[in-house]
């Protein structure tokens, strides 16, 4: 549905464009078109291979880069740190989720009466954003146990679990902010005609709106996230980054850091994939107004089937 | 007849805009008020400033006695005893029939929740929604959704109810069933302050036909008079060009 109310008659529902994620552009002529993509691949990509491996430095590379023992004494190491990343991207998401939209609504309500937490939330969210995140980290996560004030926790975890909130909030709250800025004014003036206080208001009505479109963007900064989970290795977390430097210091080789890219890879792929047919299926909705569309296959094999 | 609604020298402008320049208006309870005139005369304006959505600038809105436009007067205990019905419906879409009415019951009124869908229930049986219930607004179609919307406003048992053009964003086969509800609402004795272009509705329904024309009623009267012999050139102009337009 249209955010203004503009109604779609159910017999008129028109038939949406079938929702596509990335696309790779197979169109016309099936069989054709599949052989032509077939065989300029193959050419590209063996064009590719072979220049970098006849490449002059290609020995010396495979050993630095590419050593077969090394990947293999080294991927359960990095794999089994990884979970430390795994457990602070799922607390951060969490607090992020909650403490972001906290500071969005913050920042939308409206009148004089609000004007402080407009300030304050605006304030905080310029901050944090104007900041490298890596400077965060070293600010907050070495100096504030460096107070050493009684109750402080010292673990380092803690700190890096403070510090990815505060950094990603204020990201995340500019997300919220857009949705809650996409509802349209009619829905609060209706909300309000009904005797609805402000944040009744924001609560039932501007909110649960928001959040549903802005679902996808908001993955799409969780992707970001998750692979900023390795910054917090500067204030001594052990986790996989600081555990690939140590192997590949112990090797004198950066096989580790292909194992560690391997896995970020595995693990965030998944999540894009699922975000693009997250916003897929979204635009299926509002073109149907919020009906869904059955039967929808795969958004990227879809076209070449 | 007691005043149900009394306005007294209302002004409002949109920075140099003046869209009310000192509108007086004294509507007894049970009266149904036709507020006519060409777009932009200023009738949703007053409309949303006697539901309190536009701050006012100069003058007094009464309702049974309280000054709701005073100082310090709280404006969602206001809105409560005020119901009004928007052009574009504005129906929540996230949630279905049955939860978009009860919303005001539960959360301004405080009322229990199954007293509230019984009573949301069988204001939708009386008007024909009650297999809509458990839908959500985008599945009906414009006339179903605008029913809903003034069985929504109904719900919060309102002392006076604003229409603001509810049917001018209706294909035209689909206005017969929305005007039928507020003729039946008409019967049954709500105070209405109705803004509309359908005259021929206005005709049969009004009590009172007010001409808005720059921001002031220009000229007021029963129904029959005021639609076939207005006593202001403007006036008669402006029903010139809706005859004219097959709209009378």
């Amino acid at each position: 549905m249209e955010p203004d109310g503009v109604p779609t008659p159910p017999d008129e529902v028109v038939r949406p464009r079938r929702a596509q994620g990335p696309r790779l552009g197979l169109g016309g002529e099936g069989g054709r078109s599949l052989l032509i993509a077939a065989v300029s691949t193959v050419v590209f990509f063996g064009l590719l291979a072979f220049i970098v491996v006849n490449a002059p430095g290609w020995p010396r590379f495979q050993e630095a880069y590419l050593n077969g023992p090394i990947f293999r004494d080294s991927l359960p190491k990095v794999v089994s740190k990884f979970w430390v990343n795994v457990q602070l991207f799922l607390m951060a998401e969490a607090l992020i989720l909650v403490f972001g939209l906290l500071l969005a609504v913050m920042r939308s309500l409206p009148g004089p009466v609000f004007f402080p937490l407009r300030l304050l939330a605006t304030v905080y969210v310029d901050l944090f954003r104007a900041l490298p995140g890596i400077l965060v980290i070293l600010m907050l996560g070495l100096g504030i146990p460096a107070l050493r004030i009684e109750g402080v926790p010292k673990d380092e975890f803690f700190y890096a679990l403070v510090v990815l909130t505060l950094v990603y909030s204020a990201y995340v709250s500019e997300v919220y902010r857009a949705g809650i800025d996409s509802v349209h004014p009619s829905q609060g003036a209706a909300a309000r005609s009904l005797g609805l206080s402000q944040l009744q208001t924001m609560r039932f009505v501007i909110v649960p709106q928001a959040v549903r479109r802005v679902i996808p963007p908001l993955l799409n900064d969780f992707i970001g996230l998750q692979k900023d989970t390795v910054l917090v290795s500067y204030i001594g977390v052990v986790e996989i980054f600081r555990e690939t430097q140590i192997l590949s210091a112990a090797t004198f080789n950066f096989t580790p850091y292909v194992a560690t890219a391997l896995v970020f890879v595995v693990v965030t792929i998944p999540l894009a994939r699922f975000t693009d047919w997250l916003i897929a299926r979204e635009r299926g909705r509002r073109g149907t107004g919020g009906v869904q569309v059955p039967g929808r296959r795969s958004r990227l094999f879809g076209r070449l089937a | 007849m007691t005043g149900a609604l009394s306005i007294q020298g209302l002004h409002k402008s949109f920075g140099q805009l003046e869209v009310l320049r000192g509108i007086d208006l004294e509507v007894a309870e049970h009266e149904v008020i036709a507020l006519i005139g060409a777009s932009g005369s200023g009738k949703s304006t007053l409309l949303r400033c006697i539901n309190l959505l536009e701050p006012i600038d100069t003058g007094r809105i009464v309702i049974h006695g309280e000054e709701i436009t005073a100082r310090g007067v709280h404006v969602d205990r206001i809105r409560r005893r005020v119901g009004i019905v928007f052009q574009s419906f504005n129906l929540f879409p996230h949630m279905r029939v049955l939860d978009n009415i009860t919303l005001g019951p539960r959360k301004v009124l405080r009322r229990r929740q199954a007293v509230c869908e019984s009573d949301a229930m069988a204001l939708l049986e009386r008007f024909g929604l009650a297999d809509k219930a458990t839908d959500y607004p985008d599945r009906l179609s414009g006339g179903q959704q605008q029913r809903v919307a003034i069985v929504r406003a109904l719900a919060m048992e309102p002392d006076v109810l604003l229409l603001d053009e509810v049917t001018s964003a209706l294909d035209p086969e689909l206005v017969a069933e929305v005007l039928n509800v507020i003729r039946e609402l008409a019967a049954g004795g709500m105070t209405m302050l109705i803004a509309t272009h359908e005259m021929g509705f206005a005709r049969d329904i009004a009590s009172r036909v007010c001409f808005l024309d720059g921001g002031r009623i220009l000229e007021q009267g029963h129904p029959a008079q005021m639609l076939t012999d207005p006593q202001e050139d403007r006036t008669r102009q402006f029903l010139t060009r809706i005859i004219e337009a097959g709209r009378l």
